[in-house]
């Protein structure tokens, strides 16, 4: 039951967090001052440890405001005096008429669009699977347990030969299709259903005379909401950082995502210094928005990955 | 499964409303089937055929008559032939093993570091937890391509500042690229990437502790290392081991932090890790039936490895 317990406190408000250590009660100075001591050292801590997380994008930007020359020349820490930053983003847009877009637009259509329908059918699979009893429901659900454990790149190359036979390698289908399924997203849809739709509502609906697939587009998928936010972006996430399946799938440039577009201009620095500054730039423009969106969608990501996690 | 299916068979409650009742069963029989078949039919194209497949293929001999097989091509059961090429070939014996001593390092650091993170921010200690709890999770939104990218600019000589630095403290030449250092320079890269996102779902159960408890334990004047260790420690172990059995299986698919890194790191050689070694023997070698058993492989090891972790972990309890 404990799994239902989570998923209804997922989203509980901060006990103490936050809050300053200084509500003691008068004329207990040294449990303040103790207190005190110890909030300036777990701070301190704290902003070591961000340091090792934020440095190498720290670094990244500074490089990106650099030419080549300066790239090389200059503390790599430092800011150079001349400052080329526009250059350099003006440089990635228009390389080779903007294919730097390009395979930026691909991304968001990959990682967009696969985790949209993704979350549907995880939603429609979860819901169905929490709310009616029919035969072969617990078999469905162990099967696709078990493509949660599944390695990701131990089906690529069969996916690969499978979809070679089929004529969709080098296509957007053959990086699409595969992001359609989350079995990790329909484990938590159901169990996010089972806590939260009200059987006597579904049966209330019915009763009314609203068809089944009806009211689980119009209660069901209102109410599971939240899990479905937390899938979302979980497939989101999961597709854009995607490198071996377009990998394998996608020979044609045109259709690349920013990760395995980038990675070609990378591998072309030994030979052309150049593209040192179109790579930092590029991977500055791509770090930007997903930094930015994870800082501000972390608060959703909560009240469901946990859920998976109890026995 | 703990949770409790809710069954829709209500007992009839009122005899007007027999006609609806008797359209039901119909309804219900059909309605589950068709929201499951397109998650399902998806489930299908993209796991459960493709795991046949190189189940299959694992068990299949390829002949190529002719000097490019331009005279036919015939398949033939080949028992545990692949697999015995497989495991014959040192490389592959050699990546896993490499794994193996990764996992054993890196997952316990990364694990244990995610949740002293995520102890600090949720103590009462702790200044700014939102702005810190937003800097750690931020380069999990970094795909582990552009994070190598990045790391390997930090790595390489005359680029990297940290070296400079280094070296002008210390005088010492630090190379992160040698043999004996770059399977911890991709740790590092793993760890950077995947902490932030392992302290999330710490502190997501963490919340999830009743404040009663808390309020109980310090009645009885326990203080926060105290709590930490008889409360929340023993509270958060569901999600400490989601957190490494989903480490575990990173582990073994680690692929692409290695294969870029090897532009720049000599001693990462093409069958540097298992998922490399796959992928070489596939697309440099075109040899798809030793890749399909390698595959197989690979995974069941990762299903070895989670489950006599979990079975363990249970015993112990």
């Amino acid at each position: 039951m404990s799994a239902a317990a989570d998923a209804v406190q997922g989203d509980r408000p901060d006990v103490d967090a936050g809050t300053d250590a200084g509500t003691a009660s008068p004329g207990a100075g040294a449990a303040t001052r103790r207190r005190r001591g110890r909030t300036i050292l777990v701070t301190g801590v704290l902003v070591v440890v961000a340091l090792y997380f934020l440095v190498p994008v720290y670094w990244v930007v500074v490089a990106a405001s650099k030419t080549t020359d300066d790239l090389f020349g200059t503390h790599g820490f430092l800011f150079a005096e001349n400052f080329a930053l526009f250059d350099n983003v003006a440089q990635v847009i228009t390389h080779d008429s903007g294919i730097f877009l390009r395979w930026l637009a691909n991304s968001v259509l990959y990682a967009g669009v696969g985790a949209l329908i993704a979350t549907y059918l995880a939603a429609a699979a979860g819901y169905a699977l929490s709310t009616y009893v029919f035969r072969g429901r617990n078999l469905v659900f162990g099967l696709v347990l078990g493509g949660v454990l599944v390695p990701g790149t131990a089906t690529a190359l069969p996916l690969f030969l499978l979809f070679s036979q089929l004529g969709l390698v080098n296509t957007y289908w053959s990086v699409l299709i595969p992001s359609l399924v989350s079995p990790f997203g329909l484990f938590l849809c159901r169990i996010y259903a089972d806590a939260t739709v009200d059987r006597s509502l579904v049966e209330a609906a019915r009763l009314d005379g609203v068809g089944e697939i009806r009211i689980f587009h119009v209660l069901g998928l209102r109410i599971m909401v939240p899990a479905l936010v937390t899938v979302f972006l979980f497939q989101l996430v999961s597709i854009w950082n995607n490198y071996f399946l377009p990998l394998v799938m996608l020979t044609e440039d045109q259709l690349f995502p920013i990760t395995l577009g980038l990675n070609t201009w990378r591998s072309q620095t030994d030979r052309l210094p150049e593209f040192y500054e179109l790579t930092t730039g590029g991977v500055l423009l791509s770090v930007i928005p997903l930094a930015i969106a994870m800082i501000v969608l972390q608060r959703f990501w909560r009240g469901g990955l946990t859920e998976g996690a109890v026995k | 499964m703990s949770t409790t299916p809710n069954s829709v068979q209500h007992p009839a409650r009122d005899g007007a409303r027999r006609s609806v009742r008797r359209r039901r069963p119909a309804a219900t029989a059909v309605a589950p089937w068709l929201l499951l078949t397109p998650f399902l039919l998806v489930f299908l194209i993209s796991f459960v055929l493709p795991i046949l497949m190189a189940i299959g293929q694992s068990f299949t001999r390829v002949e190529r008559r002719g000097l490019f097989g331009e005279e036919g091509v015939t398949s033939t059961f080949a028992w545990f032939e692949n697999y015995r090429l497989a495991l014959e070939d040192g490389s592959f014996l050699a990546s896993i093993g490499r794994m193996l001593l990764f996992g054993v390092v890196q997952v316990p650091v990364m694990i244990a570091l995610a949740t002293v993170l995520a102890l600090l921010l949720e103590s009462a200690a702790a200044r700014w937890p939102a702005f810190f709890r937003a800097a750690y999770f931020m380069p999990y939104g970094i795909p582990g391509v552009l994070a190598t990218i990045l790391w390997s600019f930090l790595y390489v000589p005359g680029l990297s500042p940290i070296i400079d630095v280094v070296h002008s403290l210390t005088g010492v030449e630090v190379d992160f690229l040698s043999s004996r250092t770059v399977l911890w320079s991709i740790a590092n890269i793993v760890t950077w990437t995947y902490t932030g996102y392992n302290m999330l779902i710490i502190i997501a159960q963490l919340k999830a502790i009743p404040s009663e408890l808390y309020e109980a334990a310090r009645v009885d004047g326990a203080g926060p290392a105290r709590i930490a260790l008889t409360i929340q420690l023993p509270l958060i172990r569901p999600a400490l081991m989601l957190t490494t059995v989903f480490s575990i299986i990173g582990t073994l698919q680690l692929f692409a932090e290695p294969q870029l890194l090897a532009q720049v790191a000599p001693a990462i050689d093409s069958q540097y890790t298992p998922n490399l070694s796959a992928y070489t023997t596939a697309f440099a070698y075109n040899d798809y039936t030793v890749a399909a058993a390698q595959a197989v492989l690979i995974a069941v090891v990762a299903f070895v490895l989670s489950f006599s972790f979990l079975r363990l972990t249970n015993r112990r309890s």
